[in-house]
């Protein structure tokens, strides 16, 4: 069909590519740029696992359509790796083993980052309501929260038990 | 679960998305957030041959006090809604709903105009929007419209926006300061659609109740209030003997179209409404509860 070019900044680095409006957000980052962190799930928005970082805020990337992306600033873990920004979380991850098979991974990682970032004080209820959005098929979901727990502690994030 | 060939067009402004709507006709779908229309292209339930993306239409985003209604842009996404101060502060049934209302990544992209044009009968804005008695502002080749959301959609095919009109904004009058609300859900996993559900607000006039509305929403085709259920369960908050309270609730139901899922029967959906009615009237006979 009517491919256009499209701009927009990845990890980073301005880029440009061709993008097929029925092509959406996964599917194009990873068969362009090569990125496999962003995971091709359910592609009906309900498992997670094609969590990506659209203008700061974390989105599901098999909801957007590749032409969205255009004008716009794209993280995914590759990114965010390079940049040291979640080498605590990722660290935590591996220190309490919550990556099994690791096709939830990225998702998780990104949902876990943006629940920490500017969090003051957190429950462990409510990490696993943010995270709830998220489909762990292994069912690890204890390790992961444990993870994100030990990550808000070493950031020096209060961590309160839940009310109820 | 790939989407079929498409044609894509982005909109500036909302006169140039009704041109192309006019142009392309029903081959064309209005691609709002996309969360309940991206999954309906990529399963290929939904046949657009072209989709208008009005993400790029800036001037139906954002909130604005307009006199004695909080007006909310039809692309304004859930979490600008949940974010909002002004929506705290003069709609504030909205937050508590949006605690129950999908995940942190579907709140970044979902809006609330989207919400409204499909109307489904569990989501959270349609029934908020009739529990509040919010009007939808709709634009077309003849103006600009105003339609209560309680009537905007009477059944599957039968609702209030033509093929070629655009809803541009949803109008909500203020809460009075003293009414209070809870929104309760019963959901297989928190953020999804529930099972079943309910709002209700009570106004007080003089520090004694005086009004009460309530939707029922997950439960039927469409989320629902029922007038005679209202007034019965009134006199129940004035008297405080909420005995009866399950049981008239369940009885209301009975003659309604109430609707089975996968995992609750209709007999069931009765039983839990009763619940939840009964959880809601003794939440808001509490005066420090807060949903």
């Amino acid at each position: 069909m009517n491919s256009t070019t499209i701009r927009f900044l990845l990890n980073g680095e301005q880029v440009e590519a061709q993008a097929d409006p029925r092509i959406h957000a996964i599917d194009f980052l990873r068969e362009q740029f090569e990125l496999s962190s962003p995971r091709v799930g359910c592609e009906h928005g309900v498992c997670g696992a094609c969590t990506i970082r659209v203008d700061g805020q974390i989105i599901r990337g098999c909801l957007m359509l590749s032409m969205q992306l255009d004008g716009s600033k794209v993280d995914t873990i590759e990114g965010l790796t390079a940049a040291g920004e979640i080498a605590d979380l990722q660290e935590a991850f591996v220190a309490r083993n919550a990556v099994q098979c690791g096709f939830c991974t990225s998702g998780m990682l990104l949902t876990g980052q943006d629940f920490l970032t500017g969090a003051r004080s957190i429950s462990r209820e409510a990490i696993r309501e943010h995270l709830s959005g998220n489909y762990c098929r292994c069912t690890g979901y204890e390790a992961i929260v444990d993870a994100i727990e030990s990550v808000a502690v070493r950031r020096g994030i209060q961590v309160t038990r839940e009310a109820s | 679960m790939k989407s079929a060939a498409l044609e894509y067009e982005r909109p500036t402004s909302v006169q140039q998305a009704l041109a192309l709507k006019r142009h392309w006709g029903d081959r064309a779908s209005y691609l709002a957030g996309g969360q309940s229309l991206m999954p309906a292209i990529n399963m290929r339930l939904n046949a657009a041959a072209c989709l208008i993306d009005l993400n790029r239409i800036e001037s139906i985003r954002g909130i604005t006090l307009e006199g004695d209604h909080l007006v909310i842009g039809a692309m304004t996404t859930h979490a600008a809604i949940l974010a909002s101060e002004l929506v705290r502060e003069h709609v504030p049934v909205l937050i508590h709903a949006g605690r129950h209302l999908a995940h942190t990544a579907i709140r970044n992209r979902g809006t609330i105009g989207g919400s409204l044009a499909l109307f489904d009968a569990a989501a959270e804005w349609p029934a908020a929007c009739i529990l509040v008695d919010a009007q939808i502002r709709v634009e077309g080749p003849d103006g600009v419209r105003h339609h209560p959301a309680e009537s905007f959609v009477r059944g599957l095919f039968n609702r209030s926006l033509g093929e070629d009109e655009l809803i541009t904004a949803i109008l909500l009058p203020k809460q009075c300061p003293t009414d209070r609300s809870v929104v309760l859900e019963l959901a297989r996993r928190q953020g999804d659609f529930a099972s079943a559900a309910l709002m209700a607000t009570v106004r007080s006039t003089a520090g004694k109740p005086t009004g009460l509305r309530m939707v029922f929403f997950g439960v039927s085709d469409l989320p629902r209030r029922f007038e005679t259920l209202e007034s019965q369960l009134l006199e129940a908050i004035q008297t405080g003997d909420l005995t009866e309270v399950a049981a008239l609730t369940t009885a209301a139901l009975l003659r309604e179209n109430v609707v089975a899922d996968l995992y609750h029967s209709v007999e069931m959906k009765r039983h839990l409404c009763g619940v939840l009615a009964g959880r809601a009237l003794r939440q808001l006979l509490v005066p420090e509860t807060s949903e």
